[in-house]
């Protein structure tokens, strides 16, 4: 069964200046424990599908569903761990409280709280850091925090919306480098929406080209890399040829201007 | 401690202003009695009068500071003439004022954040309230509040309350409203409840705006209850020392009650401050 599946998903905002088609006849499976990232330049619509999928917008036509049901649903299983571009820590909590949180909203108990804070601080690599407060960290490690927050409860899909598009080249290849282990690890299925070439190619087991006006998908394209990446594997022939066919759709989206 | 030079040549730089004006406004009176007595008054002679007279239009500074150091310290704390039961009476209205202000005032927030209805149609009601002068409506608080049979701290504190509400409010409803959308969104993907919103997200995200409301409120609370004891006759209180200095023409005794006022206004704001430092420190935010 797919995790992810849109039929003919259409999203049209009314605005000011008339109405603004942000996603077309969008179809896409998404099965369990790929990882798929959603390349495209502005207004593509990749976002707006990612909050499709987090029921954080409604489509206007189409169909979608998560897990089997609908969006809203899902959410309400707490279904997905979302991240944002901005890691959005409370400043008044601790690196440890502010993963604590969404525990606490859930109603798990104290014991289980704790342990489980312990066991993604652990997979993040920031154990020391939990009696820390977020501007005690660098960006980079509040971006973990923020992913480590995303898994501390038990949602099999992670939803992440340009999580690393603020941070410098050297700390997001590190964090690229993580995240792949953590997705080996955990066995989850990611969305994962990027500006990023390299960095899609380099992630994904399938990778979504989208171009905008309308928001589209123009091209979908399975990765044949091994599941093992190391990181010099960028200059692999095999890498390169991905990457270039990337840029040959998102070039294609263009040309219909 | 680079502030106390800067400090210490304003606060010269006033009491040279201030015995100059003595000098200047008591000048009528000590040429008037000298020349009934017919002396002839040299320049010293004026400046020593005009600066020690027993009800001068400008009192001294240190004609003001003996006053209250006489009726702080050297009174009994309960005696009627002392300053510090004067200030007492006051204080309390002031506390008790400030704190239903303030629970008025997050109540008036809450429900402005939550309530559609409330959102749309409180806040000019809230803004009015506060174009009334509050000397016009003092009286009728204490009149109506009087022949319901409260009388004594509650109609004061009431005043307090009118006046204290107000910025508490338009901080609060500031604050409430500080969670950016993507901390809601956020929110909304663990189907948070609506309480849980409240009280994990926008409650603490208000405390930078509460505490700013806190200052503002409590130097109101002070005027209200200061205010609240002029219309009514009080016979204790600030504003009672006021009143009865102006009717006897008591100058020393208006500006030590005004001074005193300021002090007290000074106090409690700083108080807020040590609070709001304390509070967002231990909250990781300052």
């Amino acid at each position: 069964m797919n995790v992810i599946g849109a039929r003919n998903l259409n999203l049209t905002f009314q605005t000011k200046d008339g109405p603004v088609q942000a996603l077309k006849d969008v179809s896409l499976d998404i099965g369990k424990g790929e990882f798929v990232s959603f390349i495209g330049p502005s207004g593509c619509g990749k976002t707006t599908f990612l909050r499709c999928m987090a029921d954080l917008e409604h489509p206007t036509g189409g169909e979608i569903s998560v897990n089997g049901v609908s969006p809203e649903e899902a959410r309400k299983a707490r279904a997905y761990g979302y991240v944002f571009q901005a890691a959005g820590l409370y400043p008044w909590r601790t690196i440890g409280g502010n993963i604590r949180l969404p525990l606490e909203i859930m109603g798990y108990s104290k014991a289980e709280q704790q342990e489980r804070v312990a066991r993604v601080l652990e997979l993040v690599e920031l154990s020391a850091f939990e009696k820390k407060y977020p501007w005690q960290l660098s960006g980079g490690m509040q971006q973990r925090a923020s992913i480590a927050r995303a898994l501390a409860f038990d949602a099999d899909i992670l939803l992440m919306d340009e999580p690393f598009g603020a941070l410098d080249e050297i700390v997001r290849d590190h964090l690229n480098e993580q995240l792949l282990q953590l997705w080996r690890r955990t066995e989850k299925t990611i969305a994962f929406v990027t500006h990023s070439i390299p960095e899609a190619v380099y992630l994904s087991t399938k990778i979504v080209v989208m171009s905008p006006r309308p928001g589209r998908i123009t091209d979908v394209i399975e990765s044949p890399l091994p599941t093992e990446r190391p990181l010099d594997i960028r200059d692999s022939p095999e890498f390169l040829e991905v990457a270039h066919r990337v840029r040959e759709g998102l070039r294609a989206g263009h040309l219909d201007d | 401690m680079r502030s106390v030079l800067p400090v210490l040549t304003v606060v010269a730089g006033i009491f040279v202003i201030w015995y100059l004006a003595a000098i200047w406004l008591n000048a009528a009176w000590a040429y008037d009695k000298a020349s009934r007595t017919g002396e002839e008054l040299g320049f010293v002679m004026l400046v020593a009068d005009t600066w020690s007279q027993d009800k001068p239009k400008l009192p001294a500074p240190h004609q003001v500071g003996a006053e209250i150091w006489d009726t702080t310290v050297e009174k009994k704390i309960s005696s009627k003439r002392s300053l510090i039961y004067h200030s007492w009476i006051t204080l309390s209205a002031t506390l008790l004022g400030f704190a239903l202000g303030t629970g008025l005032g997050i109540a008036l927030a809450v429900g402005i954040v939550y309530n559609r209805t409330m959102d749309m149609s409180v806040m000019p009601w809230v803004i009015a309230s506060q174009t009334i002068p509050i000397l016009a409506i003092a009286p009728m608080i204490i009149v109506v509040l009087n022949a319901v049979g409260i009388s004594g701290l509650l109609p004061k504190a009431m005043i307090s309350m009118y006046l204290s509400f107000f910025p508490v409010v338009v901080g609060m409803v500031k604050g409430l409203r500080s969670p950016d959308a993507m901390q809601l969104d956020q929110m909304r993907t663990w189907n948070a409840s609506p309480s849980q919103m409240f009280w994990r997200l926008r409650l603490p995200s208000s405390m930078p705006y509460l505490f700013t409301s806190l200052k503002i409120g409590m130097a109101a609370s002070l005027v209200g209850a200061i205010v609240g004891e002029l219309p009514t006759g009080a016979v204790a209180g600030l504003g009672a020392r006021l009143l009865a200095g102006s009717y006897y023409g008591q100058t020393i005794q208006i500006w030590s009650a005004l001074i005193m006022a300021a002090v007290l206004a000074a106090a409690l704001v700083a108080l807020i401050g040590l609070m709001q430092r304390i509070t967002l420190k231990r909250m990781g935010m300052a």
